[in-house]
């Protein structure tokens, strides 16, 4: 693995300063990925610069504080002749270290609160997908797009079964032969993907339907649970079209780890095409169209909207958080 | 101080009981509880390093090779349960109960009876729990925080949440028994601003237990009455709200971050200025900057829910008090650098843990800045980021001053010098291997890889190969650990002096060694030049 290994290393380092420098599109972790992708969205790079900023912060930090330290450690050895000082106290030098940390930390603080208040606006949103996490699916409903209301637009989406086989305790499978086209997909594609179009504000409205879920798209740039009872709301606008691949963050039972999400962008033309598609067949056979709650719904879900007011979170009240 | 010591040697001769039960079951000797604290948190430390071995084994390559994902589940929720209440906590209580007396001259604890139940409970909560792997319904799977609704899908959840009660149960008698001590039995002159920081940090600690731990209970008997008795607090369909359990958990759970860090504090600020040969820097902001970060503790609980979608308020407000939590803590890691500065220093195995902790719990609070702001947390939140950061500080930071410490104090307790050599052995395998087994973890987060999942795309096999190698390996220096400790409390010749290092200060080096086991009966007559901190005005 070795030698092989730092080959790909460094193409991978390539790729990854292609991706972190030359703005290509970039949906799914590669191989010796070292640090968060920069994603897709118009806001995902808020978290890629904070993340880049307070590492280096702390890296500068690091190099002053650890450097101070081996030098103490070299210098002051006993075995070097080192007599121990009587000195326990500085007064000028702990008011220095306690108030430069202070003004570093103003500066993260402001770069961060600027970051929370446009993460936190969903209005103005021309689409909204309602997003519900099943024991160990995801439910994606359709309810407007550019102002107009989507009836019947909605469907399951769980893991494709070609990762579904190989995941298998002692399947015999390769994991590294779960390709779609030359990209490895294992545990990380579905049968059914979300479509959204590009350059639109999405609303999406996430809920659970039986335990706690976490929908994250790392290319969206945050994640947002999905708790039975409560109705949570974030937004994306995605820049580029592309395959988007995440996976649930929250605990929520044996198959956690087997229920990823895959958000395909297409540009608005063809998800206009796309969406049409989908409005006719619901329409024309009764059966095809799917139920307000699948058989796989519990009766919790069922129940959700009165929930909801129960648990002081309505969607309007939710918008914000 | 000689008059301790002739009382002490007297003593010795009627001192420990002959028959075992009569010692180690019915003991009240502050010694003899603390050794059998320190004792059982190393046997947990073992079983939930196996559990840890186990994820490790499965997550080596992509694809199940080993065992079903609820069993996976089972191992990283009791790895975490066992480590916490059974490893971690239990050997700082052990170490209060050996040294916190001998620290402030105290004869033994303020409650021994309490003390001998407040270990004795334990044992049994930690069989109740760690039945339940072998039960029909399995153990519990929903993760240590217990997060309901999949919590109460658990079928061991009573078993569980009775384990914890008595676990509380525990801590708060070993924490009220702590305070007692502390506050009524120093010796005369041995002031509160006089106390060696360790014993500050417990008596910080101490308080944090019996603030919260009551929390836990609360919150897990919650859980069981929504399971058993039909009240919904956390059933939506019943009105109840599932986050509502996260803000009690964690108004419990944050504290319990540094209940288990902040003896790790005390301790090193015990070993760097002896092996500095030279006082703490700024005794007094050490004590102010625990007691800072026990208050700050308990309003930065919603920092582990940020992506449970709270409102914007919540999330600044819980973002700027987490933040505010590295001025404290950026204090303490200065603090033991300017203690360094001028000293004269020498690195046998107690210094050389702690100099790691310095560096890799510094590591860990970088980590935890980060994870402080909230835009960056929506991509790091229940990450392998997370793991990484909160193993930096727990394992090479309290796991390490534990260690540190056993080393420090042992040539006390057992009156022998343990292996210089094998010490060293000890220390570079661990943390040679604990920084292999931990430092990918930082990178598999930030490329996607989610917590408490037992298989993963091909993407992330590489670092999940270094990190679990890692692992192995770094369980497998815990052997050496094990053999340094019988070695030295069954075979070595090597006799301890009193002061078993050279520039150690304080009263538990003024008894003979090992201790007698009785000691201060007689309060020994306080000499600042012999106390760490005997003059207020630094």
């Amino acid at each position: 693995m070795t030698s092989g290994g730092i080959r790909r290393s460094l193409t991978a380092w390539a790729v990854l300063a292609m991706a972190s420098f030359g703005g290509m599109a970039y949906a799914a972790p590669g191989p010796w990925q070292l640090n968060m992708e920069r994603g897709n969205s118009t806001w995902s790079q808020i978290p890629y610069h904070l993340n880049n900023i307070s590492l280096g912060v702390c890296v500068v930090i690091g190099i002053l504080v650890f450097g101070a330290m081996f030098v103490a450690m070299f210098r002051f050895r006993k075995s070097r002749g080192a007599v121990a000082e009587k000195w326990s106290h500085n007064t000028t030098l702990e008011v220095v270290w306690t108030t430069i940390p202070v003004l570093i930390l103003i500066g993260l603080a402001y770069l961060a609160t600027g970051g929370i208040t446009s993460w936190s606006d969903t209005t103005g949103s021309q689409m909204t997908v309602k997003v519900t996490g099943y024991q160990w699916k995801w439910r994606y409903d359709y309810i407007d797009y550019q102002g107009k209301p989507i009836s019947k637009v909605g469907f399951v989406s769980r893991l494709d079964t070609d990762s579904d086989q190989t995941r298998q305790l002692d399947s015999g499978m390769d994991p590294f032969a779960v390709k779609v086209g030359n990209e490895n997909t294992y545990l990380l594609n579905v049968d059914n993907p979300l479509v959204v179009p590009v350059d639109t504000k999405i609303r999406f409205v996430i809920t659970g339907g039986d335990v706690i879920h976490s929908w994250w798209v790392p290319a969206l740039g945050w994640k947002l649970d999905a708790i039975p009872g409560i109705i949570n709301a974030a937004w994306t606008n995605i820049e580029t079209p592309g395959t988007y691949r995440g996976q649930c963050a929250e605990l929520c039972g044996q198959d956690h780890g087997f229920m990823p999400i895959v958000v395909v962008a297409k540009s608005k033309p063809d998800f206009a095409k796309w969406l049409a598609a989908q409005e006719a067949a619901s329409a024309a056979p009764a059966a095809a169209a799917p139920a307000p709650a699948p058989a796989a719904a519990s009766s919790v879900e069922a129940n959700a909207p009165e929930q909801t007011a129960q648990a002081d979170s309505d969607p309007t009240g939710a918008k914000q958080g | 101080m000689s008059h301790a010591a002739t009382h002490d040697h007297h003593d010795d001769h009627h001192g420990a009981p002959k028959n075992f039960f009569t010692r180690w079951c019915m003991s009240t000797n502050h010694k003899d509880i603390g050794t059998l604290y320190l004792v059982f948190a190393l046997t947990m430390f073992f079983i939930g390093g196996s559990f840890a071995m186990v994820i490790r084994a499965e997550l080596f390559k992509p694809g199940l090779q080993l065992v079903q994902p609820y069993f996976f589940n089972e191992m990283t929720t009791m790895h975490a349960l066992v480590m916490i209440f059974g490893a971690i906590m239990p050997a700082f209580v052990g170490l209060g109960n050996w040294m916190i007396p001998l620290m402030v001259g105290a004869p033994d604890m303020a409650l021994p009876r309490m003390n001998n139940l407040s270990f004795w409970i334990l044992p049994f909560a930690f069989t109740l729990l760690l039945s339940t792997l072998f039960m029909a319904g399995g153990g519990p799977a929903g993760g240590w925080t217990m997060y309901p609704p999949l919590a109460l899908q658990t079928d061991s959840l009573a078993y569980v949440v009775f384990a914890i009660h008595l676990m509380g149960i525990s801590s708060i008698m070993g924490a009220i028994n702590i305070i007692a001590t502390i506050l009524n039995m120093r010796a005369p002159g041995m002031d509160l601003l006089k106390m060696p920081v360790f014993v500050w940090s417990w008596l910080i600690t101490a308080f944090l237990l019996i603030a919260v731990m009551p929390v836990l209970a609360g919150a897990v008997t919650m859980l069981l009455t929504d399971k058993y008795f039909g009240t919904n607090f956390f059933n939506p369909g019943g009105g109840g709200d599932p986050v509502l359990y996260q803000h009690i958990f964690w108004f419990f759970g944050h504290p319990e971050v540094y209940i288990m860090i902040l003896p790790a504090f005390g301790i090193i600020s015990e070993i760097v200025p002896t092996f500095a040969r030279k006082p703490i820097f700024g005794y007094k902001a050490m004590v102010f900057a625990i007691a800072s970060i026990a208050f700050l503790s308990f309003i930065v609980w919603a920092h582990h829910m940020f992506a449970v979608g709270l409102p914007m308020g919540a999330e600044i407000f819980f973002m700027y008090a987490t933040m505010l939590i590295a001025v404290p803590t950026g204090v303490k890691v200065f603090n033991w650098v300017a203690t360094m500065w001028g000293g004269s220093m020498t690195f046998e195995t107690p210094m050389l843990f702690a100099v790691a902790f310095i560096i890799l719990f510094t590591i860990g609070g970088f980590s935890g800045l980060m994870l402080a702001l909230v835009p960056a947390d929506f991509q790091y939140h229940d990450t392998y980021f997370v793991v990484a950061h909160f193993h930096y500080v727990l394992v090479t930071g309290a796991l390490f001053a534990i260690i540190a410490s056993t080393y420090y104090w042992l040539p006390k307790w057992t009156g022998r010098m343990y292996s210089e050599f094998w010490g060293k052995v000890h220390f570079w395998n661990s943390v040679i291997w604990v920084n292999v087994l931990f430092f990918p973890q930082h990178f598999l987060g930030l490329a996607g890889m989610p917590r408490r999942i037992p298989d993963y795309n091909v993407a992330f096999a590489n670092f999940n190969m270094i990190s679990s190698i890692g692992g192995f390996l770094f369980g497998a220096s815990q052997l050496i650990f094990l053999g340094v400790l019988i070695h030295c409390a069954f075979f070595s010749k090597k006799k301890a002096a009193d002061r078993a290092w050279e520039g150690a200060k304080g009263l538990e080096w003024t008894v003979p060694s090992p201790a007698p086991y009785h000691t201060f009966e007689v309060p020994p007559v306080i000499n600042d030049d012999e106390l760490a901190h005997g003059h207020v005005n630094d």
